[in-house]
């Protein structure tokens, strides 16, 4: 009795029901399916979040005025600039003293944000970019901000103050339509700026539209818009990413020097460490896929004791067969291995096709999210699909072969 | 002459202590090759159990019992397994066909678990089918045949292994009088051709075509004579 006899065997006995063979096998499919699309979907997600804080810029750090220990950053700065006089606004001069290669040598550049909150306005069309920013043209750079078209403003319009700006995708299509928007002027709280660049699409980050972008040199906006009151923030690029922990200590020193906080005095300041927003957010998606995972390897579960479950009623079913072929000579070895075959050829399948439909299901977006497939995650659901098999195939398979043919053949 | 079966002494009993039955209680019996013999008895005589043991199907409580000059009173289901495929030819009431599984390839079957090689097993299961007129109906499955024509596939089964031993248990239970009588004709030819043949009836019509009838009672052998109408 060779292999390819029991397998021919095995395929006889799985077409005899061919609706229980094709249920059995689309349970394993189903498991084996989901475990391929969902912890893609995760993958996915894990990367979308990648590539959009790669878009932001890792190496780049965010100094805010404000002092720490309020909970969250935005609702700390406020409070801090409401209430405690003792705090210091975050100055150009604090700007400046960070551009400091010896202080701070890892530190490769830096600008000063000035937001403001303004609505501009070309002719009768309007817009509010959401992020309004009078900034140095170091800012491109550390911020990643690459243009589409025009260029960027210079370090002499930052000196002279130029009403000139270069906005993004959203604010262009809102101001000029379709039209050419470099060289034309807008209003912008009343003040005329010339549109000398427009930045590459972004897309949205989360829930801020990335595209929805003014920015001028500084000086313009405090000059004319903002006042000189305390900066919105400072932005700091570190020359590796891997330097950003060491950049943020260098920041600390000097800034602590210029602000005059020793001892136990708390910081009037915090720093946002893209790095480490990364690495949070990487291990959130990471459990976030382990959970998916969980999920669809318990379907695969469920789909293994659907396979136990069939092969018992098989057993049961064809007792008197097995009797019969005992009687004639079978021995215990082939029985096992002709029910074990047939659970194996029910996973094998269930599992090809799986693998098949997690490929095709993955072409799809699923939940807002691209899922990407894992490689690893196809030979883990296919190859435990299989273990399931003849694991738990095994077990009404050893009863069929330990099944006595007396008792077997008085079975009806 | 070469003795097929040696019962020696043959106990069987189910159930322990006060409470257990004696199937078979000290029964000696020894067919010789080519013999034609009939086992009868009323229900509960002890009679199908005697098959079982025959049949390597069983293994008794005391006793020994050799097949073809083997001693399988000792043999674990592994070997009995192998014993059954190449000594012993099975007759059942109820043919007991693999389902949805054609004449030829029922036919194959044991030759299969033997290791017989396809084309020679093609080959000698057309010819076993041959023999017991069954030609024309070689890919019909059980289910498109009459009773006395699966049973003809059984037969056909249980003589393609050339066994040592055709064992019937109730062959004619399941049949009508002509098939009845056509199979009783098949084994008076199977016996002519040298095979040992022993069918467990309580049927007194089909006990009386064997050529040697051993009557039982509650377990033991109550009477073990040639038949006088068809002894040679």
């Amino acid at each position: 009795m060779n292999i390819l006899e029991s397998i021919k065997f095995a395929l006889r006995g799985l077409t005899i029901n061919k609706l229980r063979t094709s249920l059995t096998t689309l349970g394993i499919m189903i498991g084996v399916m989901s475990v391929i699309i969902l912890i893609a979907v995760g993958n996915g997600s894990s990367k979308a979040v990648q590539q959009s804080l790669d878009r932001l810029g890792t190496n780049s750090l965010q100094i805010r005025s404000g002092a720490r220990g309020f909970g969250g950053g935005g609702f700390a700065g406020a409070r801090s600039r409401g209430g405690a006089s003792s705090a210091m606004p975050l100055t150009i001069a604090d700007a400046q003293a960070l551009v400091a290669p010896i202080n701070a040598p890892d530190v490769k550049q830096v600008s000063p944000i000035m937001n403001a909150n303004v609505t501009c306005s070309n002719g009768t069309s309007t817009s509010t970019p959401s992020t309004f920013s009078g900034v140095w043209p170091t800012y491109f750079e550390a911020a990643n901000a690459q243009l589409a078209t025009g260029n960027y403003f210079s370090n002499d319009d930052v000196t002279q103050g130029r009403h000139v700006a270069i906005i993004g995708n959203t604010t262009a299509t809102e101001l000029f339509g379709t039209d050419n928007p470099i060289g034309q002027s807008v209003r912008c709280g009343g003040i005329p700026f010339t549109i000398i660049g427009t930045t590459t699409i972004k897309g949205s980050s989360g829930f801020s539209d990335g595209d929805s972008l003014f920015l001028a040199p500084i000086t313009a906006i405090q000059s004319s818009i903002s006042g000189y009151t305390g900066l919105s923030s400072i932005i700091v690029e570190a020359k590796t990413a891997t330097g950003t922990n060491d950049a943020q200590s260098e920041i600390t020193t000097i800034l602590n020097t210029r602000h005059k906080i020793k001892g136990s005095k708390a910081a009037d300041y915090q720093i946002f460490n893209q790095a480490s927003l990364l690495s949070t957010s990487a291990s959130s998606s990471k459990t976030f896929t382990v959970l998916l995972g969980a999920v669809a390897g318990i379907s695969l579960l469920v789909g293994g004791i659907g396979i136990t479950n069939i092969m018992l009623v098989t057993v049961i079913e064809r007792t008197r067969e097995i009797g019969i072929r005992k009687a004639i000579g079978a021995p215990k070895r082939v029985i096992l291995s002709q029910f074990l075959i047939e659970a194996t050829i029910l996973s094998l399948v269930g599992g090809l096709m799986g693998v098949l439909g997690g490929f095709i299901g993955s072409h799809f977006t699923i939940a807002g999210t691209k899922p990407i497939i894992v490689p690893s995650s196809v030979f883990l659901a296919f190859g435990v699909s299989i273990l399931i098999g003849v694991f738990f195939g095994g077990y009404p398979a050893s009863r069929a072969a330990s099944l006595r043919p007396i008792e077997a053949l008085r079975h009806e | 002459m070469k003795t097929v079966i040696d019962v020696q002494n043959a106990v069987k009993r189910y159930g322990t202590g006060d409470s257990s039955i004696f199937a078979l209680d000290g029964v000696s019996l020894k067919i010789e090759a080519g013999e034609y013999v009939a086992i009868m008895g009323p229900s509960g005589s002890g009679k199908s159990t005697l098959m079982n043991i025959m049949g390597a199907l069983d293994i008794l409580t005391s006793g020994k019992y050799f097949l073809d000059g083997i001693e399988i009173s000792s043999m674990d289901e592994n070997a009995l397994a192998v014993v059954r495929g190449r000594k012993i030819g099975f007759i059942f009431q109820s043919f007991n066909l693999i389902p949805r599984t054609t004449a030829l390839a029922n036919v194959e079957l044991p030759m299969a678990y033997q290791g017989i090689k396809g084309a020679e097993r093609r080959m000698r299961a057309e010819a076993a089918l041959a023999v017991v007129g069954l030609t024309e109906r070689m890919s019909h499955e059980p289910t498109e045949l009459s009773g006395g024509q699966q049973q003809r596939v059984a037969v056909a089964r249980a003589l393609v292994t050339r066994p040592a031993l055709l064992l019937a248990d109730e062959p004619t239970g399941a049949l009508d009088s002509k098939s009845t009588h056509d199979l009783l004709d098949l084994f008076d030819q199977i016996n002519a051709a040298g095979r040992t043949v022993v069918v467990i009836t309580h049927e007194q019509d089909v006990g009386e075509r064997a050529k040697r009838i051993i009557r039982m009672r509650d377990g033991k052998i109550i009477s073990d004579e040639s038949n006088a109408r068809r002894a040679s």
